[in-house]
């Protein structure tokens, strides 16, 4: 279903990604890890269209179809969904009348009628318990002080709304207690199905204690240096990156989180 | 953002949607102004003595004024003698007339703006008052506002039927020597709405006017006066468009709002005077002075102001909070794109006890434009416990645009007490890619966010306002990605 190709990026003329190869199948979940700064969600970005990052050179295609020419806008409508490490604000926008635009935006492009606001309202409040929302977060300006852990279930939520081919989940993980990791793992589990793919970055692998992976990767200095099933993500807890020839001077990767940009 | 130029520019070529021209047979005065032309425009109006009287003082006095240079704003020097002063539908006979002897092409105007005169389709619960360059040529549920004593109607009916009311009123809250853009105004105004609630009495509809100038090489110079009796309430809406046309027109209201004891008006006014084209060619000047005399006690004037239109904006509606416990609201949305430049603000001006205002302004800069706030807070010898809030918020799309912020307080009372807080922010591209990745497209998410940011003033409008609102900042935004 995703095929990326020897597909190198970079930003601000400092290249970060250097060759990434990857094909993902739906039906699949694959989970990236690798240290800090290692690139993770640089390739989330460019995956989604962020034109921040400049594509230098490879191939990316969505079902056979080229991605990489496709305005951000377009490939969320073809599917590409991506659950952001830092989720923005946008105040005084309603999460509610935020999400309600999306899902329409979606609705609109497969040539369906628009929910209105009493339906999707139903709907929004039928999937906010799915994730441990209180419906008084839809009423709230769009990640408007929300605490860390309720920005990931937000997300989530949106992806369960959106219902897309390719998940992109970047760190929603982290900076989660235990409580608030099983939510999110039960959400993504529901996210589980077999017409669609889920591209899962952490960087330490409690969260596949929740999801089981299919495939797991390694990513280091823009390089997928490593793949292998479920066992290489146990492995790497006990024996860390380093026996990859990796450097990872960041072990505490809560501490770590706050100082990497994203 | 990854909109291409090609589309910026296909986007900007969507034109402003109310820039067609009526063609329609006028009364129109040559150019120029001097005394005969203001006997002229009086006797036409049938107007009492006393009135061409009190607009030959203005005119003297305006003479001896100097236009003002201290707003933030450029604009090419006004040539007075080349606009004409009256400009009006030719009538078949004299007024009054009923909806029925309207010229069909001026029902069509004012339908393909979406205010229908006709009874069959009137908005439902809003009265209209539509001003036609120079004349009002309807108001609308005139009888059932009679039935409950309220007067609408033009100022130039007004000035003849109530004559007593008029001379009261006219110029106690905006005096023609306030400044050089209400002397003028004083001078030559045309037409406007008057509106008069009498004690105890809630207007039963909203009232509003329609603004629209047609003619080329004409300026509009409206007037307008509330007045609220005692414990009344009236809720009133303006909105205003003009053609596109490559000459600016000079538009130079003014509007006087009185609150006597326990009266509340409520004045929301939405501006979208043509803007003139991408390049700055064109447009409407919009000088405007708007003033409320909260005179009772317990009396409240709220402001509230989507502007969006003009070339050129100057306008400060204010409050002169005179009665004890009065209450002053200001709340406003500008927004400005292309080479629009608009200085508007208020002044809250308390004079007695324990006056209240609060001041929640919203620019919006987009392109090349520029947007500033100005506000005055004041607090008289006699204003014990007064207090105001100011809350000023700047938004910025793209990098091109300038948002200025010019907060003025004077307090000659150590009790008052002043709260300020003010924000600068952009339209950022993170969240711009998270709506994008939504699936939203980019002028619907600018429109969204902007919404968002507005919000706080959309929810002073009233209801079927607030949703035409926000519908014409869509439009006014379009092409501002890129
Ligand atoms: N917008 C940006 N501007 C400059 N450098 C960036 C930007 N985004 C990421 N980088 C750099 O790219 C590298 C990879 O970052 P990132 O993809 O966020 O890593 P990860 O998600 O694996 O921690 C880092 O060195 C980071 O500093
Ligand atoms: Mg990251």
């Amino acid at each position: 279903m995703l095929s990326i190709k020897n597909l190198h990026a970079s930003v601000e003329g400092k290249e970060i990604l250097k060759g990434i190869n990857l094909e993902i199948n739906a039906g699949e979940v694959h989970a990236i890890m690798g240290p800090n700064g290692s690139g993770k969600s640089t390739l989330a970005q460019v995956l989604a269209g962020n034109d921040a990052f400049d594509v230098t050179s490879g191939e990316v295609t969505l079902n056979g179809d080229n991605l990489l020419e496709k305005e951000t806008e377009a490939r969320a409508r073809d599917g590409v969904f991506l659950a952001f490490q830092y989720p923005v604000e946008i105040p005084g926008v309603s999460n509610l009348q935020f999400m309600r635009t999306a899902v329409n935006s979606m609705r609109h492009h497969r040539g369906e009628s628009e929910m209105n606001a009493a339906e999707f309202m139903k709907l929004a409040r039928e999937v906010s318990k799915q994730v441990d929302l209180d419906p008084a977060f839809l009423k709230r300006g769009v990640n408007e002080g929300f605490s860390g852990g309720e920005k990931k279930r937000n997300e989530i939520m949106q992806a369960l709304l959106l219902q897309p081919k390719l998940a992109i989940l970047d760190e929603t993980d982290s900076g989660l207690d235990i409580d608030a990791l099983k939510v999110v793992a039960d959400g993504v589990n529901a996210l589980r199905s077999k017409d669609r793919g889920i591209l899962m970055i952490t960087h330490y692998q409690r969260l596949l204690d929740h999801i089981v992976p299919d495939y797991v990767h390694v990513l280091a200095e823009g390089r997928i240096v490593k793949s292998g099933g479920r066992e290489l993500a146990l492995e790497l807890e006990d024996r860390g990156y380093g026996w990859l020839g990796i450097k990872d001077e960041a072990t505490d990767a809560d501490s770590a989180l706050s100082n990497s940009a994203h | 953002m990854a909109t291409t130029e090609q589309e910026v520019n296909e986007l900007i070529k969507r034109e402003y949607e109310h820039g067609f021209v009526t063609e329609i047979e006028t009364d129109t005065f040559e150019p120029g102004l001097n005394e005969d032309v203001i006997a002229r425009l009086s006797a036409i109006k049938k107007e009492p003595e006393f009135m061409l009287e009190w607009r030959l003082k203005a005119y003297r006095r305006w003479l001896e004024m100097k236009e003002p240079n201290w707003a933030h704003v450029g604009y090419p020097k006004i040539d007075y003698n080349s606009i004409s002063y009256y400009s009006a539908p030719k009538r078949k006979e004299d007024m009054p007339q009923s909806l029925d002897d309207i010229d069909p092409e001026l029902l069509r105007t004012y339908e393909k703006l979406g205010i229908p005169l006709h009874e069959r389709a009137q908005l439902a619960g809003v009265a209209v008052d539509a001003v036609f360059d120079s004349v009002s040529v309807a108001t609308t549920f005139k009888e059932p506002l009679a039935k409950a004593g309220v007067i609408f109607c033009s100022i130039s009916e007004a000035v003849r039927d109530y004559p007593e009311l008029v001379q009261k009123y006219l110029g106690s809250v905006v005096p023609h020597t306030d400044n050089y853009f209400a002397g003028l105004n004083a001078a030559v105004f045309s037409d406007g709405t008057f509106v008069y609630v009498p004690k105890g009495v809630r207007c039963p509809m909203e009232l509003s006017t329609y603004f629209r100038i047609n003619a080329a090489n004409t300026g509009q110079f409206e007037r307008t006066l509330i007045i609220a009796d005692e414990g009344s309430y009236v809720s009133y809406l303006e909105g205003c468009t003009a053609p596109m046309r490559d000459e600016n027109q000079l538009h130079a209201a003014v509007v006087e709002l009185v609150a006597l004891d326990d009266a509340q008006i409520k004045y929301s006014t939405v501006q979208n005077w043509y803007p003139g084209d991408e390049n700055g060619k064109g447009g409407i000047f919009n000088f405007v002075t708007k003033r409320a005399a909260c005179i009772g006690k317990n009396s409240k004037v709220s402001w509230t102001q989507v502007e969006t239109g003009s070339a050129v904006t100057w306008k400060y509606p204010s409050c002169i909070l005179r009665g004890e416990n009065s209450v002053g609201e200001f709340y406003s949305v500008a927004l400005t794109h292309n080479y629009q430049q608009a200085d508007t603000g208020t002044k809250m001006i308390h004079l007695g006890k324990n006056t209240s205002s609060t001041i929640i302004s919203k620019g919006i800069s987009a392109g090349k434009s520029s947007n500033t706030y100005r506000g005055l807070v004041k607090f008289g010898p006699r204003a014990e416990g007064a207090r105001n809030f100011t809350q000023c918020d700047s938004l910025l799309i793209g990098d091109r645009c300038g948002a200025h912020t010019f907060p003025y307080i004077e307090s000659l009372n150590k009790s008052a007490i002043v709260e300020h807080e003010a924000t600068t922010s952009k339209v950022s591209d993170e969240q711009m890619f998270l709506c994008r990745q939504r699936g939203i497209d980019p002028e619907q998410a600018v429109s969204m966010i902007v919404n968002g940011f507005c919000k706080e003033v959309f929810k002073e409008l009233p209801m079927e306002f607030a949703v035409e609102a926000g519908k014409l900042l869509e439009v006014s935004l379009e092409g501002s990605v890129g």
